[in-house]
């Protein structure tokens, strides 16, 4: 295992993303609120560039404690989504939305002298 | 390592380029040695309406030409075609839909021959057999000379624009099916031209497939030896669709809804026994919906023999002798499922991969390549082998898969 420097940590807000051309393949690197997360551009469904695609809140169904409907909305949980086919991934977790036995793979990260690693 | 030796790169949504988008799929292309056979795809498509300023240029009527021309300058409002109610990209998650419009492609060849090309390389596909987008929903508009006139107008712009300059993309063309007559006159004046390899029903539609006006078409097909092919698709305007208020339920069922409609008049009329030499393929439905409906005529027909006396055979023994592309191809966890689907198809013979690609739930031909129960020979047949008979293509490969690191 090695750690590749990625980004300086000064700029790299949240939102951000880099991918970085490890010896394991592409890696995903994202901030977002305060932390960083790692994850092999690889989608586990069919092999896209999972990495690549938007970040987008998941949606929630408004249902009332009677149980009925009352419209949508996006959550607090930041998703990242695959651009092939839509696939969605727990920003943190990496844990896809739709059957949390698949899951993106993680990287961890590191932050020495203000410069970000991934370890690959 | 040091930071200088490594690259990193930030995303350029303005960057956008089909080859990079798809470099996974070159290199699972690679993995697999696809260079080495024929891989076809029965159902690409692109989007026409990228390019109606010059496909309404084809439209021989001009009063209906005008109508067309000027409903194009105001995008939003009403026009002669209109849109289809639904949000096929899931807003904007398959990012491909909205970025498409930054790729840059040289002037010197159509927009649609470089792009098509460049997914087709990226996957390994040598030849791809190119459809419409919007037009599939054609069948339901309410003016039947609109129906006819932008049809015939397409296939003219298709086999001028595209078919005749490059020889890997093929097309079935669109039958203006609502106006029988000039659905015979489509295939009088096209079969036979340079890329045209069949001919294409869409099927959302309120006309019966079994009518007799339909007949003569049927036995021109016929006599070319080329396919007669329902391309699947949903309207959210269909009573019983409407109930839905999902596009995942609307495109779940409207795909296959259309189609089992279709294939019950084709059989239980004994359109099989009528047409013996017609090839019928049944386009973007998955595969589930033929496993259930072959199971559930069956069934019937052993107690209403009298519903259908043109029948020699069971409906499922004519069902199996048809054609079906794969996409969107049906992955249940158990592959034992999957394998008693392709066994009751007679997917070996009858089954043929299609993508699907660019739209939101294409399949790569790994779908079919990565099968555990698939011998060498059939993975080859479903994924070239079987069009290149049906379309009689040569079978030696011509794709160049990318080298993309």
């Amino acid at each position: 295992m090695a750690e590749i420097f990625v980004v300086k940590t000064d700029g790299f807000k949240d939102g951000d993303r880099r991918i970085v051309k490890t010896p394991k393949g592409e890696i995903g690197v994202f901030a977002h609120e305060g932390g960083f997360y790692a994850y092999a551009n690889h989608c586990v469904h069919s092999g896209g560039p999972a990495c690549e695609g938007i970040l987008i809140p998941r949606v929630e169904d408004i249902i009332a404690e009677d149980k009925t409907y009352h419209g949508q909305k996006f959550s607090d949980r930041m998703q990242i989504v695959c651009p092939w086919h839509g696939w969605e991934f727990d920003l943190k977790s990496g844990v896809c939305a739709g059957d949390a036995k698949y899951k993106l793979k993680k990287y961890e990260t590191v932050v020495r002298g203000g410069d970000l690693y991934v370890v690959a | 390592m040091d930071a200088q030796n490594n690259e990193v790169r930030q995303l350029r949504w303005d960057e956008y380029d089909t080859t990079q988008h798809l470099k996974n799929a070159a290199k699972q292309a690679r993995q697999r040695k696809y260079e080495d056979f024929l891989i076809v795809d029965v159902d690409g498509h692109h989007y026409e309406s990228e390019h109606y300023r010059e496909v309404f240029q084809y439209i021989s009527n001009p009063v209906i030409r005008r109508q067309a021309v000027e409903g194009m300058q105001r995008g939003g409002r009403s026009s002669m075609l209109g849109g289809q109610v639904g949000y096929q990209d899931t807003g904007g998650r398959m990012t491909r839909h909205w970025l498409r419009k930054y790729e840059k492609t040289p002037e010197d060849r159509h927009r649609d021959i470089t792009t098509t090309l460049k997914w087709m390389d990226a996957m390994g596909v040598d030849y791809s057999c190119l459809f419409p987008t919007p037009m599939l929903f054609l069948g339901t508009h309410p003016q039947v000379e609109v129906e006819v006139e932008l049809a015939t107008a397409y296939n003219r712009w298709l086999c001028e624009r595209v078919l005749a300059q490059e020889p890997r993309i093929i097309s079935m063309l669109y039958l203006p099916f609502n106006d029988p007559e000039a659905a015979y006159r489509t295939v009088k004046e096209f079969a036979g031209k340079k890329g045209v390899c069949g001919f294409m029903v869409t099927s959302p539609r309120y006309k019966p497939v079994h009518d007799n006006v339909y007949m003569k078409t049927y036995r021109l097909i016929e006599e070319t030896g080329l396919p007669l092919s329902f391309h699947a698709a949903y309207t959210w305007g269909d009573q019983g669709l409407a109930l839905t208020n999902r596009f995942i339920g609307v495109h779940a069922l409207g795909f296959m809804w259309f189609n089992m409609i279709h294939m019950t008049n084709w059989v239980v009329n004994g359109l099989p026994e009528r047409f013996p030499k017609l090839k019928v393929m049944w386009i973007e439905s998955g595969l589930t919906w033929a496993y259930s409906l072959m199971q559930r005529l069956d069934h019937s027909y052993m107690m209403r023999t009298s519903d259908c006396p043109s029948l020699k055979r069971k409906p499922s023994e004519y069902m199996c002798e048809m054609f079906f592309s794969s996409q969107p191809m049906e992955m249940p966890e158990d592959k034992s499922i999957l394998e008693a689907t392709f066994k009751m198809i007679n997917a070996e013979t009858q089954l043929l991969w299609s993508s699907d690609y660019p739209h939101w739930d294409f399949d790569l031909p790994g779908v079919i390549y990565d099968l555990p129960f698939l011998n060498e020979k059939a993975k080859r047949n479903i994924l070239g082998g079987n069009a290149a008979k049906l379309f009689n293509l040569d079978p030696k490969p011509v794709k160049k898969i990318p080298m993309v690191d």
